[in-house]
């Protein structure tokens, strides 16, 4: 009887999800020329080879994955660590009072803030980056100012150095650690907050008791839009290091447009995406959402 | 009752820029009673338990408790702890956790810690909860772990904002009995901000009834029931019929009042002036159906509908003015038929006279703290 009712079911469920089909289906295809296809085609070469000419051979081989365990990129993935760490901090130590001041302010300061923050993002990050380093040169504004007052002698060396790499990155994705960490304090029961006071909580007790646990999921959220751009956002070490500071996105970089080898570029992308893949994994597993992360 | 005085408003005020929500607040709450702060939403019956929480700060007034301003006092300095109408459990921490807020706060030993919370659980009956989150668990037990969290340090006074509105009839009234257990039992002051007229009678010592900012009347259940003071309490709270007329007192302490539907008689005390504007509130139960025309009574009526409900029978009677009173009558009593015209009276003492005004004569006598004087004082 089953079996008697079954093709007709099939027709009926055909006619019942053709429309949704062709409203999905759009996207669909576009995410897959865009992204799936993209992403199968790095992992693809990933396991090829290059010949001298530097074209790339389809012949599987793991050896772009031996070579990740170069000591020399070791060392390079240590630093990168480091400095997406760092400014991974520095944006939550900036970002969380700002996102804070701005969750307690008036709806008109808030788009004020609101606007501080994001105005910035509608011009080129390069050229935002290019501003940094006509300030912190060595002829730039705050050498030429110290010295003018006769605090130094010698222009200080503030660009070309980890301090340089750290400040442009919080610079360049400070937004993108504020925005879910204020969306979550907005949603924070403001009676939690009274019943901790009511309770006996002093303010810096009820912080860390209350307020930062229930908001931990923004920093959480927050910490993954930095520190995976931070690793790889060659183009800020490129400027504000000057070559001094490597990270794994310079070294992809290098692959693809300097040493042409394509598969290598390929894998090194590959563990980014997997680094990538476990944060997330990490922070929906401890109750993240990922509408959260997709805020911006 | 031992009437120590733990909590006191003295002329408090709250206003939001425009918006005056509390007016000239003078309350005094008793050691160890049950307080029901009584009325309808708006009515700044929960504003007033924030300002004695320290949530909110009055804009004028002071307000002392156990005999000290607290004004300057942050709601963590108060010796006061809160029931929110949210419940607003932590929703990181497991019960045991949540119960334990508050002491951990106050730095207690984890041993003595351990023990109350124990205590504290087996109180309201949730032993064998500790490890859950409030996510698991069902409303009334939400509501369960809010007040032991609550009592747990001990206050003076404890304040609850309606704390069982979000619970289901049938749990709400199991509730109230056990509040009120608890509070006999910890002998804890209970400041209890509720809209539900029946919730206030039942477990209350004393309620007061607000009314736009305004405290309308402070008294025992009976007496707000038997004597309500303004318009507003005869109506808000249990059913009333009200009449509007002229007052002419008459010899022998009775005050015949004229009505648009004729005269009726009431019980009058002294304050009451030839031709002054009144109004009569009486009960459904006090109102009678006569036989024949009462002396100093022109009341009549026309029986609109006969209801049965239960153990007694509600009758909607329309005057000749068009207002519609009720009756209610013990089932088994003869009663008119529908369409019937009849007439009706009360017993003199039955109706509460009321000066027209008296929202505007009261909010200025209620500046003068009434609960001190004594019947015998003013006699």
């Amino acid at each position: 009887m089953a079996s008697r009712s079954a093709p007709t079911s099939l027709r009926k469920r055909i006619r019942r999800k053709t429309p949704l089909l062709t409203m999905v289906s759009p996207v669909t295809v576009w995410m897959v020329i865009l992204i799936a296809v993209p992403l199968a085609y790095v992992l693809l070469i990933s396991f090829c080879s290059t010949d001298e000419s530097h074209h790339i051979v389809f012949a599987f081989s793991v050896q772009n994955y031996v070579k990740l365990f170069d000591p020399t990129l070791l060392s390079i993935y240590g630093n990168s660590l480091l400095i997406a760490g760092l400014s991974c901090l520095i944006s939550i130590l900036v970002g969380y009072p700002f996102a804070t001041i701005m969750a307690n302010s008036s709806p008109f300061k808030r788009t004020l803030m609101m606007a501080f923050l994001m105005l910035p993002f509608w011009t080129n990050s390069l050229i935002r980056l290019y501003g940094w380093r006509s300030i912190l040169g060595s002829n730039g504004f705050i050498n030429s100012v110290l010295q003018e007052l006769g605090l130094i002698t010698q222009p200080l060396e503030l660009l070309y150095n980890h301090f340089a790499v750290v400040l442009g990155m919080v610079y360049v994705l400070l937004p993108f650690m504020v925005l879910p960490i204020y969306t979550v304090i907005l949603k924070l029961d403001h009676s939690l907050l009274e019943a901790a006071s009511d309770l006996g909580a002093r303010p810096a007790r009820r912080f860390f008791k209350v307020t930062l646990p229930l908001t931990s999921s923004g920093i959480f959220a927050g910490s993954i839009m930095v520190f995976i751009p931070a690793l790889g956002y060659f183009f800020v070490s490129n400027l504000m290091g000057g070559g001094t500071t490597q990270l794994i996105g310079n070294v992809i970089a290098r692959q693809f447009k300097e040493a042409f080898n394509w598969p290598f570029g390929a894998a090194l992308s590959i563990i980014l995406i997997l680094i990538t893949l476990i944060l997330v994994r990490a922070y929906t597993k401890t109750g993240g959402k990922m509408d959260d992360l997709g805020a911006m | 009752m031992s009437s120590q005085a733990i909590v006191e408003l003295k002329g408090v005020n709250k206003s939001y820029g425009e918006n005056h929500v509390v007016k000239d607040l003078n309350l005094t709450i008793n050691e160890g009673e049950f307080l029901s702060v009584l009325g309808p939403s708006g009515c700044g019956k929960t504003t007033t338990l924030r300002m004695i929480a320290g949530f909110e700060q009055q804009t004028s007034g002071t307000i002392l408790v156990e005999g000290e301003p607290v004004e300057d006092k942050e709601p963590f300095e108060r010796n006061v702890n809160t029931v929110f109408q949210s419940y607003a459990l932590f929703p990181h921490m497991t019960v045991y956790e949540n119960v334990a807020f508050g002491l951990k706060m106050k730095r207690v030993a984890r041993n003595a810690i351990k023990e109350r919370v124990q205590e504290a659980l087996t109180l309201v009956q949730l032993e064998g909860f500790e490890k859950r989150l409030p996510l698991q668990l069902s409303g009334g037990q939400k509501q369960r772990v809010a007040i032991a969290r609550a009592i747990i340090n001990q206050p003076r006074v404890l304040l609850l904002d309606e704390p069982l509105g979000a619970l289901d009839l049938k749990l709400r009234k199991q509730m109230q009995l056990e509040l009120k257990r608890l509070q006999k039992r910890l002998g804890i002051t209970f400041v209890y901000v509720t809209h539900d007229q029946e919730e206030a009678l039942t477990m209350s010592d004393r309620i007061a009834v607000m009314h736009e900012g305004i405290l309308d009347q402070l008294d025992t259940p009976n007496r707000i029931y038997d004597f309500p003071a303004t318009r507003f309490v005869a109506d808000f709270i249990g059913e009333s019929n009200i009449f509007d007329g002229l007052a002419e007192p008459q010899e022998g302490g009775t005050i015949s009042v004229v009505t648009e539907t004729g005269r009726v008689l009431c019980r009058g005390t002294s304050g009451f002036t030839a031709g002054e504007q009144v109004q009569l509130s009486v009960r459904p139960e006090k109102l009678r159906f006569a036989p024949e025309p009462k002396e100093g009574f022109e009341l009549q009526g026309t029986v609109r509908e006969n209801i049965f409900v239960g153990t007694f029978i509600k009758s909607i009677l329309l005057l000749s003015n068009g207002q519609e009173v009720a009756l209610t009558s013990l089932s088994g009593q003869p009663i008119p038929e529908v369409d019937a015209c009849c007439y009706l009276f009360w017993e003199p003492e039955d109706a509460v006279i009321l000066h027209a005004h008296s929202q505007e004569v009261w909010s200025t006598i209620a500046n003068v703290d009434l609960s001190d004087f004594t019947p015998e004082a003013s006699a």
